[in-house]
């Protein structure tokens, strides 16, 4: 199941999932109903910004300027519609 | 019995022994209802001796700090805890995220909105059959019209839901009826949960014991139920592994994933582990939940591979499920470190072989209902739903 990203999407987290900080691990999370999901390197900093008000372009404009260097502009829309299609991202 | 929080990774810079990410957190034993299923011990605690409002807030502010993320706020039926609420609020301010296991007894609107305003972030309802009275008659208490209310409920405050249901032999040709209930009643996960033979349910074997063409028929329909409906909601099939010839990864192995505390405050790697003898299971009141977790015998007794058979010891799967359920092991062979005879290469397997071919007797049979002090005598119950007014 794969859509492709379309401009206009401003990714939010569905409503049941949270996005906490571990400070135990040292690592962000996703906390489901019945599950947790560890988010590896930039994976947090990407679903931070999925807040419901950035674009998908917006998003990847912001991580460029952090990350200078880094595929951002072609990992981070493939990374988006994956948690959409898992139902996390709306 | 429900599933632990299983990571779907792992983290960075993880201490030595790594930290439980699930807190099961049976609060009380008592319960309106009684499945004869159950997955509580058959000693059941009474309610004099369960922990203080001021034990599960320390506990879930240790728990919080050592790392468990999540808790299952579970029973018996933890609504009848009138301090659930305040619970709630101390898993939420430790940074847990809260899941209410609930038969649906004794849910209002009011009660929702409480627990709510607390801090609670999901429901899971159990329901024991589609059919109203089928579902009493399991339960053994009129009790489906209320789940059905708080189904209701928790939809309308906007709560994700899971369904729970334990399947057997008198609820496993109802499985289209129970994913179509599960539809109705607008729920985001409906967990099938084949019955496991342990406690409780190891005293109703008989009764419980599925035939073997109606796990086969299940099976098949969960498929077909899964491709139709892409994933929403979700269908959990938790394995009968009676009849695979394959253990299950119990708990995600001892003492690795998460913890179990019973009423009273004994801190169990897993809910059934209280049976099993000499285990000498340490309690919240008497020591911290980093000493329990990291040092306590009893969490250590069956953690890497030192003390398994040479079934298991040998065995290229011993990472994947650790060798099986340790309480099977005991309750079937006596001996809580074999192989779990649910394995087909476990020299005990035609323990399990033999039950499973008795599954499906024709007719119901009659459950030993639980009740406290009910395992001691082992007597089957006429009907249940005739009993429900004690
Ligand atoms: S399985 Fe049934 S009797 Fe046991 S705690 Fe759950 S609802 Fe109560
Ligand atoms: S022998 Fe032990 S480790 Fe191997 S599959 Fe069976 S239970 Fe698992």
């Amino acid at each position: 199941m794969t859509t492709a990203t379309s401009d206009d999407w401003r990714p939010a987290l569905a409503p049941a999932i949270l996005l906490r900080r571990d400070r135990v691990r040292s690592t962000d999370l996703l906390v489901l109903p019945e599950r947790v999901v560890v988010l590896s390197g930039r994976a947090g900093a990407i679903v931070r910004l999925c807040d419901g008000g950035h674009s998908v372009p917006q998003i990847v404009g912001e991580l460029s300027a952090c990350f200078p260097g880094a595929p951002v502009a072609t990992d981070v829309p493939v990374f988006l519609d994956r948690l959409r299609a898992e139902g996390w991202l709306r | 019995m429900t599933t632990p929080a299983v990571p779907a990774g792992s983290g960075t810079s993880e201490p030595e022994v790594p930290r439980p990410w699930a807190l099961l957190a049976e609060l009380t034993h008592a319960c309106p209802l009684h499945c004869p299923y159950c997955s509580n011990p058959l000693e059941l605690k009474a309610r004099s001796q369960e922990l203080a409002t001021g034990d599960w807030q320390d506990l879930m502010r240790q728990a919080g700090d050592f790392g468990v993320v999540h808790t299952h706020l579970s029973g018996g039926e933890p609504l009848l805890r009138p301090d659930l609420e305040e619970i709630v609020t101390a898993a939420e301010s430790a940074g847990i995220y809260t899941q209410l296991v609930t038969s649906g007894t004794g849910l209002d609107q009011a009660r929702l909105g409480a627990l709510t305003a607390a801090g609670l972030r999901s429901v899971q309802l159990s329901v024991q059959h589609a059919d109203p009275a089928a579902s009493d008659r399991i339960a053994g208490r009129r009790s489906f019209a209320a789940k059905e209310r708080a189904a209701a409920l928790v939809r309308a405050a906007g709560l994700p839901l899971g369904l729970n249901v334990v399947l057997h032999r008198d609820n496993l040709d109802a499985l289209d009826a129970i994913v179509e209930l599960g539809l109705a009643w607008g729920v985001d996960r409906i967990e099938l949960a084949n019955a496991q033979f342990y406690g409780w349910g190891l005293l109703n074997r008989a009764a419980l014991l599925p035939a073997h063409e109606q796990l086969a028929v299940a099976r098949d329909a969960v498929d077909r139920w899964r491709t139709r409906l892409g994933g929403h909601p979700d269908l959990v099939w938790v394995v009968p592994d009676y009849f695979d010839g394959v253990a299950k990864p119990c708990m995600g192995g001892w003492g690795a994933v998460s913890l179990t505390v019973s009423p009273d405050g004994t801190v169990l790697p897993c809910p059934a582990a209280a049976t099993l003898p000499g285990l000498d299971a340490p309690n919240i009141r008497d020591h911290t939940l980093e000493w329990i977790w990291d040092r306590s015998p009893a969490f250590n007794r069956y953690r890497g591979t030192a003390w398994m058979s040479d079934t298991c010891r040998s065995c290229s799967r011993r990472d994947e499920d650790f060798g099986g359920c340790r309480c099977q092991a005991f309750a079937l062979t006596g001996d809580a470190a074999r192989t779990d005879p649910a394995c087909g290469l476990s020299p005990d397997h035609g323990l399990v072989r033999a039950f499973a071919r008795e599954g499906g007797a024709d007719g119901p049979l009659p459950y030993v209902y639980r009740y406290p002090g009910r395992a001691a005598t082992g007597q089957p119950d006429r009907e249940g739903v005739s009993r429900s007014g004690r």
